[in-house]
């Protein structure tokens, strides 16, 4: 039976995980700031979506699931590997193009992996990686284990085959996924309701039979519950999930678009940038007395020098050496 | 040695490769229940179970994602597509995830599956159930590409497709599912990569594969029996490694070359082989090399037309009589 509803808040994360998630947004914040500075100098090629505003998402949603659960997401992902554990040293080289990078230099900012995380990339076709993830869902059902996959992507994915296939497939076989709809509300530069006949996201999940819930994606603590109960009901009872998680990106699609363009307006990013997450938490957080502006400021500065050391060990790492050109073709 | 079909030498693959590794499983539709479109994998739901051989729903994108997920995860996934011509709606699957993920990882994920299923044109199915798809997959760098053409290749590519660690496209025929031939029992693996000389001969070397090899071998009888020209079957069975050592070894030997296949003209398999022969075998050669193929054209449902459309001995002995400048 499909829940299309909200649950009723019944809020679960301590206070050091809420501290915890602080610091990761602030990392994902510092973090794509300075990979936007880093594009524009022209030492990050290609194509490049930062997470800038979505940030609750990746670490709301990744607080509530194991180290061997799997992960897997769109091109828009650089949160979602930090959070996972990947260095930001890694990630960051990854960008740049160098050997040291989590993908070895290969996969670029579209295409961030770490097998050992279980983070399963990055992946560039919008939709492509929904079937992956009910894939990853089908393995661990055959192998019999208690682990879960979440597999993140936007609301325009959302009008792609590929979607309707693979919660399909998921409901069916009864497979551990839950389907993380990052409703940005554009899908590049058309708005969802443009394209879309529903555009209630969760409304799809009665199409698959399937349990789903909206949440406030700009509000780590509400995405971190509602993801808790996703996973419980793939955990135990192996059944996927929907979440629409309504969020916002402050920046362009890419760093090749302009700020906020034409489809919308520069008051409708100020209006939303009034719910910042980071901000939020922080207040939250200082009103219970969990952290007072001291112990912010020295959060903060601690990881602009985590980022900034992540930069430097881009900026001085090597190239791959030309071999590498035609390695990782085939396995052997 | 047992004579089986083609269609129960597949199946004696599949049954001998799940008994033998747990990990691997079937996925796709009909394969079940239904005992596969084409009986490909009859019993096989009996002796494994559904979790092991698995029926979908008509959603090739899906299910082929499906597996590759799996494989991602370390599973041994066999992708059965009804035929080749569903499985266009895949490519993305096949093409963007399967073959790149290993490259655009750093090496981390293999993505050890078979997509496997008929391929080529069969009898009057018109012309989107009667196309060839070898150039489409065999031009994409990831992937493995193999088509046998008797029943003992088709369990011995599909047995070593199974146990590759890359996404190894297996095309079989499916006008080769009810041919019969000698199988060796048990362990009997064809190494992928390997052309084969299916018949012997000195004067021309008729290049094919899958289903051509059937045309090609009636062609070398007729040219020996009206001829006297001796040619030599030279079976590709792989597609992606291609053997060109075998391919020079024989145009060496023959200085004379005629390449078959189902697929169209433009771009097609045979044009990559005549590059292999010019680059490396120039000096060699007698003739230019011509090829044989489909018309260029969607196939026709006319009986009379199809006909026309499709290569045929009579054109692949037209061939050879020109590059042996006997017309």
């Amino acid at each position: 039976m499909a829940t299309a509803t909200a649950q009723p808040t019944n809020r679960s994360a301590s206070s050091d995980v809420e501290r915890q998630m602080l610091r990761q947004m602030l990392l994902i914040r510092h973090f794509e700031e300075k990979a936007a500075e880093a594009y524009a100098l022209g030492k990050i090629g290609g194509f490049c979506h930062l997470y800038i505003g979505q940030e609750a998402v990746a670490v709301g949603s990744l607080a509530a699931l194991r180290d061997d659960d799997y992960v897997i997401s769109s091109y828009r992902e650089h949160g979602q590997a930090l959070v996972r554990g990947v260095s930001p040293g890694a990630v960051m080289a990854e960008l740049f193009g160098k050997a040291t990078g989590c993908s070895k230099g290969k996969g670029g900012s579209m295409h961030l992996f770490d097998a050992g995380k279980r983070f399963m990339g990055g992946h560039g076709i919008v939709g492509g990686h929904i079937p992956l993830a009910a894939g990853l869902g089908f393995a661990i059902r055959y192998r019999g284990g208690d682990q879960v996959c979440i597999c993140y992507f936007g609301e325009a994915a959302v009008n792609i085959g590929a979607f309707h296939e693979a919660l399909n497939m998921a409901s069916v076989y009864k497979l551990p996924v839950i389907f993380c709809c990052e409703n940005n509300r554009y899908g590049m530069g058309t708005a969802f309701e443009r394209v879309a006949a529903v555009t209630d996201v969760v409304e799809h999940a009665c199409s698959y039979d399937m349990a789903a819930e909206l949440v406030d994606g700009m509000d780590a603590l509400a995405v971190y519950d509602a993801t808790r109960r996703a996973v419980e009901r793939a955990r135990k009872r192996g059944h996927p999930t929907l979440l629409e998680v309504r969020t916002y990106r402050y920046m362009g699609h890419s760093m090749s678009d302009p700020l906020h363009g034409v489809y919308r307006t520069k008051e409708e990013v100020e209006e939303q940038r009034k719910r910042d997450p980071i901000a939020q938490l922080a207040m939250k957080l200082k009103d219970e007395g969990v952290l007072d502006q001291t112990g912010l400021d020295a959060m903060d500065a601690e990881i602009r020098k985590e980022v900034e050391d992540a930069v430097r060990f881009a900026d001085e790492s090597p190239d791959p050496d030309p071999a590498e050109l035609t390695t990782h073709v085939l396995a052997d | 040695m047992a004579t089986l079909t083609y269609r129960d030498a597949l199946n004696q693959a599949l049954r001998e490769e799940m008994q033998r590794d747990p990990d691997v499983f079937l996925i796709g539709e009909e394969v079940g229940v239904y005992q596969g479109a084409y009986k490909v994998s009859r019993g096989l739901l009996e002796e494994f179970g559904p979790t092991r051989v698995v029926d979908t729903p008509i959603a090739e994108l899906g299910f082929a994602g499906i597996g590759v997920g799996a494989a991602m995860a370390g599973l041994r996934p066999v992708v059965e597509f009804m035929t080749w011509n569903f499985a266009v709606l895949a490519l993305d699957q096949i093409v963007n995830s399967a073959a790149k993920i290993l490259y655009e990882s750093g090496g981390q994920i293999p993505i050890p599956i078979v997509f496997r299923g008929p391929n080529g044109a069969a009898l009057q199915l018109a012309a989107q159930h009667s196309q060839a798809w070898e150039s489409w997959v065999a031009h994409i760098p990831g992937l493995k590409v193999v088509a046998p053409a008797t029943p003992a290749d088709a369990k011995g590519l599909l047995k070593s497709a199974i146990r590759d660690n890359n996404p190894v496209i297996v095309l079989e025929g499916e006008m080769l599912y009810n041919v019969k031939g000698e199988v060796p029992e048990g362990e009997h693996v064809v190494p992928i990569g390997r052309a084969d000389v299916k018949r012997p001969g000195r004067d021309v070397t008729i290049v094919c594969h899958s289903k051509t090899v059937t045309l090609a071998l009636k062609a070398a009888e007729q040219l020996a029996e009206h001829e006297g020209v001796s040619a030599e079957v030279l079976d590709l069975r792989s597609l992606r490694p291609l053997d060109e050592a075998a391919i020079l070894e024989s145009v060496s030997r023959t200085n004379r070359a005629v390449v078959v296949e189902e697929g169209w003209p433009h771009a097609g398999i045979g044009a990559q082989v005549v590059d292999v022969i010019q680059r490396e075998a120039f000096d060699q050669l007698d003739a230019p090399v011509l090829r044989v193929t489909q018309a260029d054209v969607p196939m026709p449902y006319n009986k009379q037309l199809e006909r026309l459309a499709k290569p045929s001995a009579e054109r692949v002995v037209a061939a050879a009589r020109r590059v042996l400048y006997l017309d």
